[in-house]
Order: C-alpha cells, then sequence, then structure tokens
C-alpha cells in the first residue's frame, strides 16, 4: 500500500510549467482539472503516481500533470502501463487514452489488460472523432457519421465501448461526462479505489470537429429526461423531477411513470450484478429515437477478481520458498558437467 | 565379438526421420553423452516447420545431425559419415548429405510399400533393393519387429511400444560408438518418473539396441573416438537460446535489476521464454503478451520503472516491433531486442536458419534511429552477447539488439562456462533527488557518455515526462525548434558511436595479420569460416579470419584491419547485407559469398571459394 502523504498537497501541486495546447473550449480542460482537483485527495505521494498516454489528444494529458509520466505511442499505453505494474506495483498508474487510441489501433492491448486485471485505472476520453488528426470518424462515432473521411455518411456500425469491455470481462466498468465535475470526480474517486483495472468512459466534447456530440446529455434543457444516473442499491430513476423509472420486464428493460408502479417494481441497481450490467450497459440507443432509453452513467459494474501482478509475484514466491532463492553459478552450471 | 575399435578423430552422424519418431531426443541424448565423455561437439537440429507434418513424406521428415570428435570441433559438419534413417522418406531426403563410403543405419519396417510410396518412390522401387546404395555400407535392421519382442511382456500397446524405437536405435549408435548407457538411463528415470512402466520400457530397448550390436550374426565395426584435448576446466553443454536467457539472468542478478522479459511466441525464439519461465526463483518476469508490440511496450514500460525490460522474437515480429524500439530510443530507456533470425522474408523458412535480418536491425525504424547491434557467433556466445547487449543498454539508456540464428539458436556445443564471480558488475545508479531549491530536475542532461540519468517513479522530486515527440535537450520538454531537432538527431546518433570506446578493439581470429585475403565473418557463420581456413591456413593459403561481434557501432580499428589485406571475402547466410555496410563505411572492394538456403555454409563451400579466389 502507499503511504498517506505527510504534507498536504493541493491541486495546485500537480499543475506543472508546460503550456497547455488543447484547443479553447476542449472538454480535456475540464478533465485535467477535476484529476489535478481529486489526486490530493486519494492519498498519493506526488512521485508514486505515473500517467500514461497513448496517441491523440488526449494523450498529451500527461504532460500538464506534475507526475511521472509517459507520453508513448499510438494505442500502447495499456501495454506499457502493464509491465509498469508488473513491475513496480507499488505505483498508482493512470491510462490516458481516447476512443481512436483505444478502441481503434490499441483495441487488442484494451481487451488484453481488462482480462489481466492489472491494477491501474484507465481514463477513456471518448468524444466519438479523430481530433489530432483534424477530424476524421471514429470506431465510437455513430453509423452515418460525415467527416472528413466519410463525406457521405460513416458506414462502419460503431463500437458500445462499454459493451466491448464488459465482454473482455473488465472488473470496473463506469461512465461520466466532462461537463459534469462533481460526478466526474465521484468516478475518478471510485477508479482508484477499485483493485484491479478500473474503465472510466469520459463523454467530451471535441468542440472543433464533433461540437455538441454529447450535448443531449450535458445541456441542461435535455440532461434529465436523457440521461439516467446509477447508484449502488437505488432504483433506476430518470426525467425532469424524477418521474420516470426503469423497470425490467424480465431481461427487457421498460420504461415506466412512477406514478402508475410501485417504486419495488423498479430496477433496483446492483453493480456486482453482471448481467443487469451488460443490459445497463447495452442502453445505447440514438437519443433522436422516441423510444430510445436514457444513456445511464455512474459505475455498472465491479467486481472483485485477483490482480495479474499479485498473481505474478506469487509465483514468483512460491518459486523462491520451493526452489530456494536462485543462485547465478548453479544456473550457470547446469546439471551435467565434466571437467577436462 | 567384433574386432578392435577403429579409431576416428572425428565423426558426423545423421539421425533422420518422421518429425513424430524423438529424432530430436535421440540426437541430444547421444550429444550429452558424448560432450560428458569428453568430445567436442557441435549439433544440427534440422526439423520440418509442422509440429506433426504428414507421416512418411520426404517434408515431414526430422534430422538431428551432430559432429563429435576427439579434435576441435566447430561445426555441425559439412556431410555425415553415419545416416540413421527410421524410414524411405528420411533416406531419400537425407541420402545426400552422406559421404561415399559412409554407413546406412535402416530401419527397414519404415521401407514397406506404404512408406516407399509417402518417400515418393516409382511403383515397386525399393532402394534397399535396387543395388542404388552400392556405395555405401547398409546396416539393416527391423527397429519396429525387435522393440515390438523385447516389449512383448510390458503390458503396453503397439503404438506405445512404437515409440521406444528410437532408443533402440540410440543403444545401438551407442555400442558402435562404445559409450555408457548411464547419462540415459539417468534421464529416462528423471523424465518418466510418474510411468514407470514407461521409464521401463524404454531402458529395456535402449539396452536391447546396444546388446543388439554385440548378438547379431553379420557385425559391423565399432568405433572410437577418444576425449578432444580442449583447454583444461570444467564444461557444460549448452543451446544457444538456453545460453541467450542465462546470459539475461546474469546480466539481471549482476545488474541487481529484476528482468522482465515482453515476448510472444515465435520460432525459433520461443525456447527462451520457455527456458527464463523456469527461472521465476531469480525473480524473472516473464510476460507472453498479446502481441509483438505489446510485448516490446510492455517490456519498455518495465525498463520506465527502472527493470531491465527485454523483448524477444523472430524477423516477422522485430518488424512490428520497430515503431515501439524508436520509442525507447527516444526515451532513452534501457531495452534489449533479442532477434533470432530465420528465413524470411513475410513468414519465410520459420524453422530454417538466415542472416537477413541486419539491415533490419542497422535501419529498419522510421526517423533517423541508430541502435547497437551485437551478434553472437555460437551457441555458448549467445550468453556472452547476451549479457554484453544488457552491459551497453544500461550504461548507454538505449536499445541495443542481439542477433542469433536458428542454426545456433537451437545448435549445442560444450561450454567451459563463467563464475558469477568472474562475469563484471553491472550495477546501475539511478538518478538521486540532489537538486537545491528552485532547481527542476532535467531529464536529458548528459554524462561523460552521453547517456541521460535513469529516473525512476518514486523518486520524489524527480517526477517528469517522456514522449516520442521530438524533446529540447537537456529539460526534455516538447520541442519542434529546427536547430533543436537537428541537434538531438546529432547526439543520439554520437552516443551510438560514442560506444565504440567502450568496445574491444576487431582481432583477428586465425591467420596473420596482413596478407592476400581476409575472410570476414558475423554471426553464426563462424564455425564453417573457422575451419575453412584453419585448413586453408594447413594446406599453405595466405588467408585470415576476422569475425565481427560488433555491428553497430564497428570496432574502432575495422578499417585499418581490412586495409592490411588485398582482398575481403564476406560470407553471408544473405543476399549480402554486412557487406553494404563494409564497402560503404571503407569504401573496400569487399567481395561477398552467398547462401540462402535455410542451411549454414558448410566449410567446404567457403574453402573452395578461399582457393578460388587466392589461386
Amino acid at each position: 500500500m502507499i503511504e498517506k502523504t505527510e504534507i498536504k498537497l493541493t491541486s495546485k501541486d500537480f499543475v506543472t510549467d508546460q503550456e497547455i495546447r488543447w484547443c479553447p473550449g476542449c472538454g480535456d480542460y475540464s478533465i485535467l482539472k477535476q484529476v489535478q482537483t481529486v489526486m490530493p485527495e486519494l492519498g498519493l505521494k506526488r512521485e508514486e503516481i505515473v500517467f500514461i498516454s497513448g496517441i491523440g489528444c488526449s494523450s498529451r494529458f500527461p504532460y500538464y500533470m506534475e507526475t511521472f509520466g509517459m507520453h508513448s505511442i499510438h494505442g500502447r499505453a495499456a501495454a506499457i502501463a502493464s509491465g509498469l505494474k508488473a513491475t513496480r506495483p507499488e505505483l498508482s498508474v493512470w491510462i490516458v487514452t481516447g476512443d481512436g487510441d483505444s478502441l481503434s489501433i490499441g483495441g487488442n492491448h484494451l481487451i488484453h489488460l481488462l482480462r489481466r486485471n492489472f491494477d491501474v485505472n484507465i481514463l477513456l476520453f471518448n468524444n466519438e472523432i479523430y481530433g489530432l488528426t483534424k477530424g476524421q470518424y471514429s470506431p465510437a462515432s455513430p453509423l452515418g457519421k460525415v467527416t472528413k473521411s466519410t463525406p457521405m455518411g460513416s458506414v462502419a456500425h460503431p463500437f458500445n465501448p462499454l459493451a466491448l469491455c464488459l465482454g473482455a470481462d473488465a472488473s470496473f466498468i463506469a461512465r461520466t461526462m466532462d461537463r459534469d465535475p462533481v460526478h466526474l470526480r465521484e468516478m475518478l474517486k471510485r477508479s482508484h479505489q477499485h483493485k484491479g483495472t478500473s474503465m472510466l468512459e469520459i463523454y467530451q466534447n471535441c468542440n472543433v470537429f464533433n461540437d455538441g456530440a454529447f450535448e443531449v446529455f450535458t445541456e441542461k434543457g435535455t440532461k434529465k429526461s436523457h440521461t439516467l444516473f446509477v447508484e449502488q442499491g437505488r432504483p433506476l430513476v430518470f426525467g425532469e423531477n424524477g418521474t420516470k423509472g426503469i423497470k425490467l420486464d424480465g431481461l427487457k428493460p421498460v420504461v415506466v411513470n412512477i406514478a402508475d408502479v410501485s417504486l419495488n417494481d423498479l430496477w433496483i441497481h446492483d453493480e456486482t450484478d453482471q448481467t443487469k450490467a451488460s443490459i445497463l450497459i447495452r442502453f445505447f440507443n440514438d437519443q433522436e429515437d422516441k423510444n430510445a432509453l436514457p444513456r445511464p452513467f455512474g459505475v455498472f459494474y465491479t467486481e472483485d477478481r485477483f490482480c495479474y501482478e499479485d498473481a505474478m509475484n506469487a509465483q514468483i514466491s512460491e518459486a523462491i520458498t520451493s526452489m530456494g532463492k536462485g543462485d547465478l553459478d548453479t544456473l550457470i552450471r547446469g546439471k551435467n558437467t565434466w571437467t577436462v | 565379438m567384433s574386432a578392435l575399435p577403429e579409431i576416428k578423430t572425428d565423426v558426423v552422424i545423421l539421425f533422420a526421420g518422421d518429425s513424430g519418431d524423438g529424432i530430436q531426443l535421440t540426437g541430444s541424448q547421444f550429444t550429452a553423452t558424448a560432450a560428458l565423455y569428453g568430445n567436442d561437439i557441435s549439433t544440427f537440429p534440422n526439423f520440418p516447420a509442422e509440429i506433426r507434418a504428414p507421416q512418411g513424406t520426404t517434408a515431414g521428415v526430422s534430422g538431428f545431425q551432430l559432429h563429435f570428435g576427439s579434435i576441435e570441433i566447430f561445426t555441425a559438419g559439412d556431410a555425415c559419415d553415419v545416416l540413421v534413417v527410421m524410414n524411405a522418406a528420411a533416406l531419400k531426403a537425407d541420402l545426400k548429405q552422406l559421404k561415399p563410403g559412409g554407413i546406412i543405419i535402416v530401419n527397414t519396417d519404415g521401407f514397406d510399400a506404404k512408406n516407399l510410396k509417402l518417400a515418393k518412390y516409382p511403383v515397386g522401387v525399393n532402394p534397399l533393393r535396387d543395388g542404388s546404395l552400392g556405395k555405401y555400407e547398409v546396416y539393416e535392421i527391423d527397429v519396429t519387429k525387435i522393440t515390438r519382442t523385447a516389449l512383448a511382456d510390458s503390458g503396453l500397446g503397439t503404438k506405445e511400444m512404437d515409440r521406444s524405437k528410437n532408443m533402440f536405435v540410440l543403444g545401438y549408435i551407442y555400442w558402435m560408438y562404445n559409450r555408457s548407457l548411464d547419462n540415459t538411463i539417468e534421464f529416462l528415470k528423471l523424465k518418466f518418473k510418474k510411468q514407470l512402466e514407461l521409464r521401463d520400457a524404454n531402458i529395456k530397448v535402449l539396452r536391447a539396441g546396444f546388446n543388439y550390436g554385440d548378438t547379431v550374426e553379420a557385425p559391423m565395426n565399432r568405433f572410437e573416438v577418444k576425449p578432444a584435448p580442449v583447454s583444461k576446466g570444467t564444461y557444460r553443454s549448452i543451446m544457444g537460446n538456453q545460453a541467450a536467457a542465462l546470459g539475461l539472468i546474469a546480466a539481471s542478478q549482476k545488474s541487481g535489476l529484476t528482468l522482465f522479459y515482453g515476448t510472444y511466441p515465435i520460432t525459433p525464439a520461443s525456447d527462451i521464454l520457455h527456458e527464463l519461465s523456469k527461472h521465476k526463483n531469480f525473480g524473472v518476469k516473464t510476460f507472453q503478451a498479446e502481441d509483438e508490440i505489446a510485448a516490446v511496450t510492455s517490456a519498455i514500460g518495465a525498463s520506465f520503472g527502472g527493470s531491465l525490460g527485454v523483448t524477444a522474437s523472430s524477423g516477422p515480429g522485430i518488424a512490428l516491433k520497430g515503431e515501439a524500439i524508436g520509442l525507447a530510443l527516444m526515451l532513452e530507456l534501457p531495452l534489449v531486442i533479442l532477434n533470432v533470425q530465420r528465413g524470411g522474408p513475410s513468414t519465410g523458412l520459420p524453422t530454417k536458419t538466415e542472416q537477413a535480418d541486419l539491415l533490419q536491425a542497422l535501419y529498419g525504424r522510421n526517423g533517423e534511429a541508430p541502435v547497437p547491434v551485437i551478434a553472437a557467433y555460437s551457441p555458448s556466445d549467445c550468453f556472452d552477447a547476451a549479457f554484453e547487449a544488457c552491459r551497453l543498454a544500461l550504461e548507454f539508456m538505449t536499445p541495443v539488439f542481439f542477433l542469433s540464428d536458428g542454426y545456433i539458436a537451437n545448435g549445442s556445443e560444450p561450454w567451459k562456462f563463467p563464475s558469477a564471480r568472474e562475469l563484471p558488475d553491472l550495477t546501475v545508479s539511478f538518478a538521486k533527488n540532489n537538486l537545491k531549491e528552485g532547481e527542476k530536475f532535467l531529464s536529458y542532461k548528459r554524462n561523460e557518455k552521453l547517456a541521460r540519468e535513469w529516473a525512476t517513479p518514486g523518486t520524489k522530486g524527480l517526477e517528469h515526462r517522456l514522449g516520442g515527440i521530438e524533446k529540447e535537450n537537456e529539460t526534455g520538454n516538447i520541442s519542434y525548434d529546427p536547430e533543436n531537432h537537428e541537434f538531438m538527431v546529432k547526439i543520439r546518433q554520437a552516443k551510438v558511436d560514442k560506444i565504440a570506446d567502450y568496445i574491444p578493439l576487431q582481432k583477428i581470429d586465425n591467420g596473420n595479420v596482413k596478407g592476400k585475403l581476409l575472410i570476414l565473418g558475423w554471426g553464426s557463420t563462424y564455425g564453417s569460416i573457422k575451419t575453412a581456413v584453419k585448413e586453408a591456413i594447413a594446406e599453405g593459403f595466405d588467408v585470415s579470419h576476422a569475425h565481427i561481434k560488433y555491428l553497430n557501432p564497428l570496432p574502432k580499428n575495422l578499417g585499418d584491419l581490412l586495409r592490411n589485406f588485398d582482398k575481403v571475402l564476406i560470407p553471408e547466410m544473405n543476399n549480402g547485407q554486412l557487406i553494404k555496410v563494409i564497402r560503404e563505411k571503407y569504401l573496400i572492394d569487399a567481395k561477398g559469398l552467398n547462401k540462402i538456403q535455410g542451411m549454414p555454409f558448410t566449410s567446404a563451400e567457403i574453402k573452395e571459394k578461399i582457393k578460388e579466389i587466392i589461386a
């Protein structure tokens, strides 16, 4: 475990002297601010925190965090973090990635990181677009999306990123948004607290190439009727004044008016239930559809499962116990020798 | 009883059979026994890419060639004295390897109509019966029948009985060379310690093979190959991949760093992973990654954390790692990349040997990306070369390539191993926080070797960010400044060039330091060149041999050394790669001798070329 820091750090202690190069108005600013705000509350020493990123706008993040950091190559942050965590399990390792970085070029590393369950945190900045390469569609862009590379609209079915993660047996899955600082900070803390790989998807607005992609979820006028904030042990309630709820009809989610049903009939959120999580994560409808289910936010799934680095170290301890600590001369000598 | 054994200075045996016949095991057992006896020895396993290629066909023939002697041995031999064939396909595939007058030991059961057909002999033709083997000494043994008879009471099924056929052959060869069965019996006891009936069956058949030699009515000669006059010391037998693994562990122990080995299975490099996985009690962390890219990048992550990060592959996998190797170079973190070369391009010849990835190691990345390259020249040298690659990576904060190939990776030889104490100390000093109040840590400040400091997470006050984007000198901040970029490109090159001050000068391995012809080799061609040059010198030719281990940077004196010869010949198992480097760098009209057949040079091929050039 990491010791509590002695001198109380503040968010300013996590600010670097580097000029921030994101476009003005980018959702990344808010995420950076919330991460810097949360860090002092986690009780970590600055030098024991590492931010690792791949390539893309979001991946500039480590330069702005006064911790150890690495801005690596496209898609590979998950694999770099795996090697680091395997050898330095005491470090608090954060992966900052985007939808192109982790779902496209780095997709393989993402799913394997999740199944191995290294104790690291993934912050997936999802803006449903390629920003740094100036506006091509991403694997998370909706069907029909018109971009520079898809002038007639994208013909590729998009990923549901969190369904992919659940399919890879992620042990922690949550979603939040750049425009809700309170919820974002709460989710960052939950990600940190989880032992195992935490996948936190953050809806992030790219105001240059995909402005308003999530505004139906983030703007005051529409937020309440299109979002569903889930909390452990609480019924699934949403809508203006909380008048709507979700009920499970068998395995089918149904929107009901709370006035028409007993509260006991509503779906009670249980973040340890993988089956329910898989249904919740599939709330992924186009919000223009009249019968669309609201988009859920919060912690959808969490599971206590052993971490790769712990199992790896346990085998090493076991080997040392059973064979004794390795002796180099014995090893080099081998079993059969002869002397001339 | 047979007559007194005939004395031989050296013998080459080629065991050949179906890939399921246990040929590799038979060969490696004979190797171990010969080595324990004190012979010098060199081996060359040669097997198909498929685990169980079509049975009985020439495509499925697995071979194990071993060369042992009472003299110094440098190669697995150009041609064999004894060919052991378990079936018709093996004879068809490997007869060309047998010297005229050589001995063929035949398992007659493998020459029935079905096997002859599978081996594609014309209908009605049986090479054992048509006189075509007249110039050889042929010994026919119905191995299958005798094995089954020996095991009649064992209670085993025929399929299981037939699996011990290879032990019969091994026992018979032990008889031929008058070797003790003890080492193999010990091996079988260990291998089958939980399957006692199989243990007993194999030992019984091994003995039956030995006894057959004494009792058979048409006795063959026995041979004696005395121990070799090698330098005094204690030896073991070692394969190249095994030696590379031990070299890495030794570097980890001598540096006090955790060895992290990120890799993805690929022929012929996987055995290094298998070997390292056995030694977790040295704290070795092996990580079988999801792909080649994760293999190298996980190693980079481990290096960032202060471990000895190593990755390995063969050519196709190295191609995938290219971008990440460039990252390690930009981050200036230690990283060792092992390439056990095989025939290429693309999937190429996975189980065959080649040296065609030299230019890939030297130049195979985007941008100006110099990486030091070291090549092992023999199975046991894989230990030294791997250790040395780690030393350079740690001292110069750089990725370093280690090159070997299928021939030495799977080949074996006796090794006069060092003691741990004799190995150089590789202790690393990580960056410490000696900053004064208000002073910033300069992550790209360099020492006299032009290496930057290794500041690892957990060191208070040294928090810094690394990245693949061009960085400003000293501060490491992102910089797109034109002059700075040129400066950084030049200084990264200068750092690699600087290594030349910290490696040995090039030596002449054999022959005069001045003369008519120099044979300049690198990597696994060592044994063939060594043998050829030794013989040519004995025959009065003015020829010398130098073998380059450090391919980047090249030894400082190499140019002068080359200019002392009228002619330079560069034999390579590729279409001419080192020759490009040498011609470009030293403006010397070197000539190439190239073999690209997935097989090592024979020493005769090199000797012939020597004679052609000097005559």
